[in-house]
């Protein structure tokens, strides 16, 4: 059993030397770039297309700086102490150092101090990016396997095309410079019209990386996400939630065009359709919606649609609701789920109007709403 | 480690637990949890082989933008195979039930597991979960992704529905495996063996064990619910059944970001072992790396939403994720220092099983530092589902766990089957899956950082050249775990004889004969000290 030992213990102080040199041209391998990298951080980055982009770099490039240190500190002092204590012979005494309070509370301390800085960091930034800013475009974005769909308040509807050389063109969402756009997202069968049940909407996510944010559409609900790019360009999209076979092939495009071209070409073809609160009103006749809510504020059986919306709706069993596209969703679709404060005598009045009214309808109904005031 | 019955249990007779009953049988049918982690190491070996197999398949169509060796649809069932065969039959398995069985009773000083019986029922289990899961292969193969998210994982298809089943039976094996473990910790330990004088190995198997019992059956609820829904249509996750999609993430990662410490705290506990034998020093702040591991499990229920950053749940929750998930990084930071604080003025051995806990601690402090930018939630909208992700994970998963399973099992080889490796040519080994391993995922951070996300077939032209320098590493590392199999097959056959204990290790598997009798020590050890005493 000694004799084991020594003869391990001969062969590794001969070798152990060339092997921790082999290990440090390793590390200064991967060091190298990430020491580069920390110089200029953005470098990893796409070039940051928003303010909120620049943000999220400054947080990335405090981190990036942090781990570099920490990365050396930890793994820079193991290198040193296996350099400076390498096993002479296999009797080597060695000191005998249970623990040390001080020195344990230090390196707790020190890295949940940092831990939580950039927790704060984070959450401001964050918060940020989940609030809209007043006056933002609003455009609505349906998702599909496999292709983004993008429909304007005027009405007017981008998909993706054929390029002039027959390639496939992707969606592009044409939006003007500086200017807050809020995208209001959901996600759709391939075929409206389809009763396949392997047709069904899934999960995708928008993900605009020069502006550092992204969000999943989430079948069955509405969700946002807002972005303000700052100079005219294409930016690309991806989809960043599996979806199948197609997954990497759904991208589209964002171009964001100086304000005044930006209304030239919304006004151009295809700009002259129904706006969709237009589409919305003519829906809400046509539904005869009208019988039962009003749009002058009335009260009829069902709750007026004046002033509808953003409002907090106190709703049967005490409940209360913020208006919102997904409430007005949900109602159109199962009117039962909640009804509004001193309505219950109408219960069950309404028709489920769950697979008999588009997507595209709805949004329009939800716009018409929008607009009274 | 201080006991009296020290030198005279290295007995010189030859019987051993691999010779104490012959035939393929009496492997089957064994209750002796050596023997059971020999049979899972051999199991987790070839599901290893299997999931490599698939890793190489994607790397090699991501060599070149655009098609490569095949299509998109294949390509989705080969990295769904890729991750579900690495997750719930290599990593999961692979420390707690290969090297775990096999040291944890010994470490004990104990002749067995608390439930023998239970102890194989659970490698059945992972043996018939396994099966079911890959029969799927036949009905067409999945193609879900192995987080089978929902809605897209509901379309009626027996792939899916062989797959969550398999993940179902499986899940006990984990859950059994976790059970034996907190009544042997408990009930089994020597006369004179503490909770104080537990090796960190057991602490870190018994915290895993605690996440074992408690999150697994929360898992084979999930995939329950969600083969019901294949099978029968009912809407648990479906919103056009008033089902809600995001319900099944919240289920999914409720299980499965405890399962990640799961794969990595038993790592922590082989990686303790190894500085402390191979430095030849007592482990620094004992109690800190142990109570650091229960800390981590605690915490671990807690953090699922930092998957789900994006996923359409609240502000707020995303902002309590957020909060606890930096939690998690101090008591994993502790043990980083600790290990550092280790080396100093000790007497290093740069033996392979050492090179590899100094490739884990390498390789594991870049992916934990990744992932505090993860937690950090502004800055997780962008890296989210990207390439940055994967490569953090890999980092901690390969550079941490897969490290220390290669570093335990050159450690412990001697142990099991009495011989020694090339410890040379087990170096080479390191030296490629090393090397290797940062030469795969290095690039794919700045791959995820310039927004590739995760999953794709196809990219643009621009990830070309990053995406082909990948690509070369996955081949080196493939290399390096041909040539660390060559090692220990060599070693099997021709390797020299070990004795008790080549390394110098002061824990009590260590003074008994290698490979250990069929009750592990003749006489009972009776201990006297706490662990790694090199005075």
């Amino acid at each position: 059993m000694n004799f084991n030992q020594q003869a391990i213990g001969k062969t590794i102080s001969r070798v152990a030397g060339t092997w921790a040199a082999g290990i440090g041209a390793t590390a200064a391998a991967v060091m190298l770039p990430l020491a580069t990298a920390s110089a200029a951080a953005s470098t990893f980055m796409p070039p940051a297309a928003t303010k909120t982009a620049g943000e999220v770099d400054s947080i990335y490039a405090f981190l990036l700086i942090t781990s570099l240190i920490s990365f050396v500190l930890l793994i820079g002092g193991m290198f040193w102490f296996v350099y400076k204590y390498q096993r002479r012979s296999a009797n080597d005494k060695t000191a005998y150092i249970t623990h040390d309070h001080t020195l344990e509370f230090v390196w707790s301390f020190i890295p949940f101090v940092i831990f939580m800085f950039v927790f704060v960091w984070g959450w401001k930034v964050y918060h940020d990016m989940r609030t809209v800013p007043d006056g933002a475009l609003e455009v609505q974005v349906m998702a599909k396997k496999w292709d983004w769909r993008f429909m304007y308040k005027s009405g007017k509807v981008v998909t993706a095309g054929l390029d002039d050389k027959g390639q496939r063109a992707p969606a592009t969402l044409v939006i003007p410079a500086g200017r807050p756009v809020k995208l209001i997202m959901g996600s759709e069968k391939i075929n409206e019209a389809s009763t396949d049940p392997l047709d069904r909407p899934v999960l995708h996510s928008f993900f605009l990386p020069s502006a550092r944010i992204k969000q999943d559409v989430v079948p069955g609900r509405y969700t946002t996400l807002w972005f303000n790019l700052d100079q005219p360009g294409d930016y690309w999209v991806f989809c960043a939630e599996f979806c199948g076979a197609g997954h990497s092939a759904m991208k589209a495009l964002v171009r964001a065009v100086p304000e005044a071209e930006f209304d030239t070409w919304l006004a151009a073809e295809g700009g002259g359709a129904l706006t969709l609160a237009d589409r919305g009103r003519q829906l809400y006749a046509a539904n005869a919606c009208i019988g039962c809510h009003t749009a002058d504020g009335s009260k009829s059986v069902g709750p007026s649609f004046k002033g509808l919306w953003g409002r907090e709706e106190k709703i049967e069993g005490g409940q209360v609701v913020k208006v919102d596209e997904d409430y007005i969703r949900e109602s159109i679709l199962d009117p039962n789920a909640k009804i509004a404060g001193g309505y219950a005598a109408s219960k069950g009045v309404m028709p489920v109007f769950a697979g008999t009214i588009s997507e595209d309808d709805i949004k329009a109904i939800i716009e018409f709403i929008k607009t009274l005031k | 480690m201080g006991t009296t019955a020290g030198a005279h249990t290295a007995n010189h007779s030859d019987s051993n637990y691999l010779n104490h009953e012959k035939g393929l049988w009496s492997w089957l049918s064994t209750l002796d949890h050596k023997r059971i982690g020999i049979l899972y190491f051999i199991t987790v070996a070839v599901f290893f082989l299997v999931g490599g197999i698939f890793a190489l398949l994607i790397r090699t169509e991501l060599f070149s933008a655009g098609p490569t060796i095949m299509s998109a649809e294949q390509y989705a069932r080969v990295m769904t195979y890729h991750g579900a065969v690495m997750v719930f039959l290599v990593i999961i398995p692979g420390i707690p039930a290969f090297l775990g069985n096999f040291i944890l009773p010994m470490h004990l000083g104990a002749k067995d597991v608390a439930f023998p019986r239970l102890n194989l029922a659970s490698w059945y289990c992972l043996i018939i979960g396994a099966a079911i899961a890959l029969s799927s292969l036949f009905f067409g193969g999945a193609d879900t992704g192995w987080t089978f998210y929902t809605p897209y994982s509901i379309k009626h298809a027996p792939a899916v529905i062989c797959m969550v089943l398999g993940v179902f039976v499986a899940g006990f094996s984990s859950i059994l495996t976790g059970l034996n473990f907190i009544v042997t910790t408990h009930k089994l330990r020597a006369p004179g063996m503490t909770m104080n004088r537990i090796p960190l190995f057991v602490w870190a198997l018994y915290s895993t064990a605690i996440i074992q019992v408690l999150a697994t059956p929360v898992l084979a609820i999930t995939v329950l619910l969600l083969a019901m829904e294949n099978v029968f249509g009912i809407g648990f996750f479906d919103p056009a059944l008033g089902g809600d999609p995001v319900l099944f993430q919240h289920f999914f990662w409720f299980y499965s970001h405890p399962a990640v410490y799961i794969m990595i705290l038993p790592a922590f506990g082989v990686i303790s072992e190894l500085i402390a034998t191979f430095a030849k020093k007592t482990i620094f702040g004992y109690t800190a790396i142990a109570y650091s591991s229960l800390a981590i499990a605690a915490v671990s229920f807690f953090v699922w939403g930092h998957h789900m950053f994006v996923s359409g749940q609240s502000e707020i929750a995303g902002i309590v994720f957020s909060f606890i998930t930096m939690l998690v990084g101090v008591p994993t930071a502790i043990k980083l220092f600790n290990w550092t604080a280790t080396l100093y003025k000790g007497s290093i051995n740069l033996s392979s099983p050492m090179l590899y806990a100094l490739g884990f601690m390498f390789l594991f402090t870049i992916g934990g530092v990744t992932g505090i930018f993860l937690a950090t939630i502004a800055v997780d909208v962008h890296f989210h589902d990207t390439y940055f992700v994967v490569a953090h994970f890999h980092y901690v998963m390969v550079g941490g766990t897969l490290m220390a399973i290669m570093g335990g099992i050159y450690y412990w080889f001697p142990k099991m089957f009495g011989k020694l490796v090339n410890d040379a040519w087990a170096r080479v080994s390191f030296f490629f899956i090393f090397v290797g391993f940062n030469v795969t995922f290095y690039p794919q951070f700045v791959l995820g950082s310039l927004g590739m996300p995760r999953r794709y077939f196809d990219y643009l032209p621009e990830y070309e050249h990053l995406n082909r320098v990948s690509t070369i590493g996955a081949y080196l590392i493939g290399m390096g775990f041909i040539v660390a199999t060559i090692t220990i097959i060599h070693g099997l056959l021709r390797g020299k004889p070990a004795g008790p204990n080549p390394w110098g290790g002061t824990t009590l598997e260590w003074i008994t004969a290698s490979p250990p009798p069929h009750e592990n020590f003749l006489e009972t050890p009776i201990v006297t000290a706490g662990p790694y005493e090199h005075r």
